[in-house]
């Protein structure tokens, strides 16, 4: 019983220390990460947009995965519609 | 007479304010709606729109507002006495700041989490937003400036201090990876941070350093602190949050709320007299007059316009419900208002005699944060029996943690600014990181020595600062009522402070315009008049923007009568 008071006090706890520590940056650290992931769409659907790359092979496979996420890509790198003219999502 | 009735009437009088007059301007004036959709719940992205806790979200207000400058003013402006800085900051808490602070919250989330700088201009005007900008852009420059004096006079007064400031850096890089590698659980790393702080705090008066007084090229000691401070500050600012940012952020947080509790702790026990005059009618020659002066002297811990852009650049996106504005905003100022008290007690009850007090407050702008690292370390000393050199060492980690983040953000803010500007005017490299940041250096360099040259004349600017901050907070109000006005909602609640503070500004930037022409200091005399156009431009687009929206309500209820 005492044992489980104390469990659940140490949660809380530490529940408090991290949202204290991750709240203030939660959008700095989450616009870094957005920005390293534009990055690697790029070099995914570069060989689409006609820049070579030489690892076209394999990124052709991730293609697909990241689909979902092209929309929102694309609008954010300040093209309104799709550029790509095989397939468009708008 | 005795600083615990000092401490327990001017913590009673912020409680009632708190209890009181906040929940009548948060119920009747900003009229707060338990069902309203905040911005946090509306935009919801997990990026920038998150609800929040409000007891974190309160802590992290809290100690983004809080830093070194509610020590710097207090412990500066006790040379006109105690009861005026006590007076104004207890009653400036109350009806400026904690409305302001709370006001800033309510009007960015009515208007989708919009910061007040943009808010400025969709609600007052284009051109406010200009002045907006170029206001906020002094504030960063000035606090930035004087800040690095700040630390640098610190670390040359108390050497013991040199290795737990340093030092602390390291332990935050390192509470840093050990964080993001998630090696160990958080509750675990923040005992070790701070037992590694303050085992430093123990360690340092042991190690004490100081620079040779000569250093190279010719460089005074406060000198090469200073750059040392700007390559710091701008390698911090380049490198990524997680960093060091955050875990410094973290520590001082947690380093605050020990802090508070010592001091307040230490003045429990020790219960000291209050030695300095309750109104100091001996005031050095060269002290300027009480009014207006005490009131740019004092800006953080009565009001302060740099809260304004906390409370609606992130806290206001982060509220969960907007009730919680109430304790956010208005605690938050309450919490600084506490912290500002400290100072006040520390810097007029840590001295024996009135002697020793006087002998601090020799002349204007002297005393400052030293006077408060000294008076709080004699009241830790006597109330929980730490050795003075610690006790010391304790209070300026404290207070040079605080500056220095204070610095490190405000370059980055500084630097976004600068690229910013390069994108709105086309210059390619201006947009660049390291190039926009170096800038931002120099234009500190150029302030911290332009105002003396050997980096003392920091402290000629502190003023400055608390004109250019109060102006800030004015354009804050002037959003809010008219804001308020367009509600068809009582004015005077915000229009009072703002019409004081406008008031007091361009008081105080006149007769320091005065004094830097008598002196011939034509760097500052040209900073205060490029204010001093901005306080103008402020006031007319205050009337205006007031009496436009007047007029339109009139019309309104004429055509409704009609």
């Amino acid at each position: 019983m005492k044992l489980d008071a104390i469990k659940a006090w140490f949660r809380q706890a530490s529940f408090y220390a991290e949202e204290a520590y991750n709240a203030p940056y939660r959008s700095a650290i989450a616009r870094a990460k957005r920005e390293q992931d534009d990055l690697f769409m790029l070099l995914v659907f570069s060989e689409m947009m006609g820049v070579p790359n030489p690892a076209s092979y394999y990124t052709l496979e991730l293609q697909p995965l990241l689909l979902e996420r092209f929309h929102d890509w694309h609008q954010r790198m300040g093209m309104e519609h799709s550029p790509l003219d095989q397939f468009r999502c708008c | 007479m005795n600083a615990v009735y000092l401490m327990l009437m001017g913590l009673g009088a912020m409680a009632l304010g708190y209890f009181i007059y906040s929940k009548f301007i948060c119920e009747k004036i900003f009229q707060v709606d338990p069902n309203f959709r905040t911005p946090a719940h509306e935009l919801q992205d997990g990026v920038d729109y998150v609800p929040t806790n409000k007891y974190i979200l309160w802590g992290h207000h809290f100690t983004s507002v809080a830093g070194a400058a509610p020590i710097l003013g207090p412990a500066i402006a006790v040379i006109w006495g105690w009861v005026p800085a006590f007076l104004w900051v207890v009653f400036g808490t109350i009806f400026f700041a904690g409305v302001h602070d709370a006001g800033a919250i309510w009007a960015s989330s009515r208007n989708k989490g919009r910061s007040i700088g943009a808010l400025t201009g969709d609600i007052v005007g284009n051109r406010a937003r200009s002045i907006f900008m170029i206001v906020i852009f002094l504030v960063l420059l000035m606090v930035n400036a004087v800040f690095a004096v700040v630390i640098a006079n610190q670390l040359i007064n108390f050497p013991s201090a040199t290795l737990p400031v340093w030092g602390a850096i390291v332990v935050a890089l390192i509470i840093g990876q050990l964080i993001y590698r998630k090696i160990i659980g958080l509750l675990l790393v923040t005992v070790i941070g701070v037992v590694a702080l303050y085992g430093m705090i123990y360690v340092g008066p042991m190690l004490p350093f100081s620079l040779p007084e000569e250093t190279l090229f010719g460089l005074s000691d406060r000198q090469s602190w200073i750059v040392l401070l700007f390559v710091y500050a701008a390698i911090a600012s380049l490198l990524p949050v997680w960093a060091l940012l955050q875990p410094r952020d973290y520590i001082n947080g947690i380093q605050l709320f020990i802090g508070l509790g010592l001091l307040y702790g230490a003045v429990l026990i020790a219960s000291p007299d209050v030695v300095a005059p309750a109104f100091n009618t001996d005031v050095p020659e060269g002290t300027p007059s009480l009014i207006p002066l005490l009131f740019v002297t004092i800006a953080c811990g009565a009001i302060s316009g740099f809260h304004g852009l906390v409370a609606s650049g992130t806290t206001s996106k982060q509220l969960d419900k907007e009730p919680d504005l109430r304790f956010v905003g208005y605690f938050g100022a309450v919490g600084e208002g506490a912290l500002a008290l400290a100072a006040i007690i520390a810097v007029s009850a840590g001295f024996a005699t009135l002697a020793d007090w006087q002998a601090i407050y020799h002349n204007f702008g002297q005393g400052g944060v030293a006077a408060f690292t000294r008076g709080g370390a004699n009241i830790l000393e006597q109330g929980l029996g730490l050795d003075t050199v610690m006790a010391q060492t304790l209070l300026t980690v404290m207070v040079v943690l605080f500056a220095g983040t204070t610095m490190d953000t405000g370059l980055r803010l500084q630097r976004y600014i600068f690229q910013e500007w390069g994108s709105i005017y086309h210059i390619g490299w201006m947009q660049k990181t390291l190039p926009a940041t170096l800038l931002a250096v120099g234009c500190c360099l150029l302030l911290a020595f332009g105002a003396g040259g050997d980096g003392a004349g920091g402290m000629l600017i502190w003023p400055l600062f608390g004109t250019t901050n109060q102006l800030l907070a004015g354009l804050t109000l002037l959003v809010i009522t008219v804001m308020l006005v367009k509600l068809g909602r009582p004015m005077w609640y915000t229009l009072a402070p703002l019409l004081f503070l406008l008031c007091m500004t361009t008081l105080g930037l006149l007769i320091q315009l005065k004094s830097f022409y008598d002196k011939g200091d034509w760097f500052l005399f040209t900073l205060d008049l490029v204010i001093l156009a901005a306080a103008i431009l402020v006031i007319l687009e205050a009337s205006s923007a007031l009496t436009k929206q007047i007029k339109a309500n009139k019309a309104q209820v004429q055509s409704d009568e009609a």
